[in-house]
């Protein structure tokens, strides 16, 4: 960064290094994401008993790729009578705000694109956007199927972002701190310091399991996916979108999915902490490579989910988030401030 | 510097969303420039450094509150014809809310700000949120329980008035009788013969 505002100047220097790692970030992001997709595909299809994308590439690696092609040369198709500017605005929104989070998501204690203090209030609030994309494109369509689907997606996550809000309150709550970086810290610190037992997810257990349900109503996967149920509503919000645009939203949803899978790492299963204790050399040192082991047994998790579970009826989604949940980390807010001032606390 | 150049950008973009949402055609529309109104407001606070409110404006306004708004906007069959017909009778009406609005705004900045926070030598390696909390709930915490107060009465109403259990012929679905129901309540056996016994002489 020196050498660059030695050479372009101060603010040139410093905007031309942003946009570099930018690059940096965006790039193997979207590669990830592109085999996370194929990776969907083959898990499903071994669950299946089949054998799933086999036939691009390599038992199907360069599948992804082949989609994409697929996905540029199709015709835009813009229905008539539909509202075209937020037609095609849409889209853009859903990917620009699952995109832009990523800007404070921590990888390790210093591969961070920026360290702010108020991240995890930022995550929120950024993917809280997210929705308007949903609603949008279901009602710029100018169709009934995309215009039910919206409604639903709005409706879903907003109930589900309330709970998932109060189980950020636990963890809030615990390491008294907004910043990612530093929750991550605060989860190896404390009477059961350094051991697999003071990550969150043990001692907030109630939290982590709202959380990850939640989750997974939040980026409107299965069993929660009826804003895009194929029975009832063709395709939901995206029924009306072709070629790139239905591939912007592809990539959104997956985008998506990796966020939240990073997070729930972050906050509940410490992130780049080792598992093991410190005296075992370079497996017990925390590493970036532990978050990423992490993220990819959640999202096996996501793909595990989609093939086990059945699809929630509407009126259960509802039921679940707003009289389930919600009551549980509620009541878990008290017991846990209990427990943190009284002598059996365990973050001294 | 550069900063200016930001402020002004983001104030003309303010300005200008605030104005289409009076003069957009579309109800829809008029929504989404207030939302764009929003988000460039809390880039402006973000600007003066008060990071915890300009999220916050984010998560509650744009993220909560503009899509149930958005929501029912959608929903709504608005004919904007017949709302435009009253424009000249209300519009005395109009101005003069209008100049007791500016002149409330114009007061409350020239006249001194009624919250005093007095920071002391500690809180200054703090970050913004935790010092408005701390303000909240020490300084401040009796409006604080007030203003919670009033939001659980009117959450309260709004659940007095959708509440259907006084009716007698209101339906609801038992989940955890739909759960415990087994397959032996619903479906019933029934042994037949396997052929119809032939019917004599055909």
């Amino acid at each position: 960064m020196e050498t660059l505002q030695n050479l372009l100047g101060i603010n040139l220097g410093f905007f031309v290094w942003k946009l570099i790692c930018v690059i940096a970030l965006v790039v193997p992001l979207t590669i990830f994401v592109a085999y996370v997709t194929l990776a969907e595909r083959k898990v499903l299809g071994y669950m299946h008993a089949r054998l799933g994308a086999n036939r691009v590439g390599p038992k199907g690696l360069l599948q992804p790729f082949a989609d994409l092609l697929k996905f540029i040369f199709k015709e835009l198709l813009v229905p008539t009578k539909a509202s075209s500017k937020i037609f095609t605005i849409s889209p853009m929104i859903i990917l620009i705000c699952a995109l832009v989070t990523w800007a404070v998501v921590p990888l390790s204690p210093t591969l961070v694109f920026t360290n702010v203090n108020a991240s995890l209030l930022y995550v929120v609030a950024i993917s809280s956007l997210g929705v308007y994309g949903i609603v949008l494109a279901g009602w710029a369509g100018n169709s009934k199927y995309s215009f039910l689907g919206g409604v639903r997606a709005t409706a879903q996550m907003i109930s589900y972002e309330l709970a998932m809000g109060f189980a950020l309150v636990g963890v809030l709550m615990v390491s008294g701190t907004l910043n990612l970086i530093d929750i991550v810290k605060y989860q190896s610190v404390g009477m059961l310091g350094g051991s697999i037992l003071s990550w969150n997810f043990i001692p907030l257990f109630p939290f982590f399991l709202v959380y990850l349900i939640s989750g997974v109503a939040e980026t409107n996967r299965a069993p929660f996916d009826v804003c895009e149920g194929e029975s009832e509503i063709v395709a939901g919000f995206f029924v009306e979108y072709s070629g790139t645009t239905f591939a912007l939203f592809m990539l959104a949803e997956y985008v998506n999915m990796v966020l939240v899978s990073t997070l729930t790492a972050l906050m509940f299963l410490g992130g780049w902490l080792s598992p093991f204790p410190a005296s075992w050399g370079i497996i017990g040192t925390a590493n970036m490579a532990y978050l990423v082991l992490k993220v990819c047994f959640l999202l096996f998790g996501f793909i595990w989910y989609r093939a086990t579970f059945p699809r929630y009826r509407y009126d259960q989604i509802m039921r679940l988030g707003w009289k389930v949940f919600l009551p549980i980390t509620l009541v878990w807010i008290f017991v846990l401030g209990a427990w943190m001032v009284s002598p059996l606390s365990i973050w001294h | 510097m550069l900063q200016t150049v930001f402020f002004y950008a983001f104030s003309i973009v303010l300005v200008l969303s605030a104005l289409q949402v009076v003069l957009a055609k579309n109800p829809v529309q008029s929504v989404l420039f207030l939302v764009l109104a929003f988000v460039t407001s809390s880039c402006l606070w973000i600007m003066l450094n008060v990071e915890f409110l300009a999220l916050t404006l984010i998560l509650v306004y744009v993220g909560a509150v503009m899509v149930l708004f958005l929501f029912v906007v959608m929903m709504l069959d608005i004919d904007i014809e017949t709302m435009r017909k009253g424009f000249w009778k209300n519009l005395p009406l109009a101005i003069c809310l209008g100049l007791v609005i500016l002149v409330e705004m114009i007061m409350v900045l020239v006249t001194k700000p009624v919250v005093v926070y007095k920071m002391s030598q500690t809180d200054a390696t703090l970050s913004n949120s935790n010092q408005i909390g701390w303000v909240l709930y020490t300084q401040y915490s009796y409006p604080v329980e007030l203003a919670s107060l009033i939001l659980l009465l009117g959450l309260v109403v709004a659940v007095a008035l959708t509440l259907r259990s006084s009716e007698k012929n209101a339906k609801y679905q038992d989940i955890s009788k739909q759960v415990a129901v087994s397959s032996l309540g619903r479906i019933e056996m029934v042994k037949m013969q396997a052929e119809k016994p032939e019917i004599e002489g055909e």
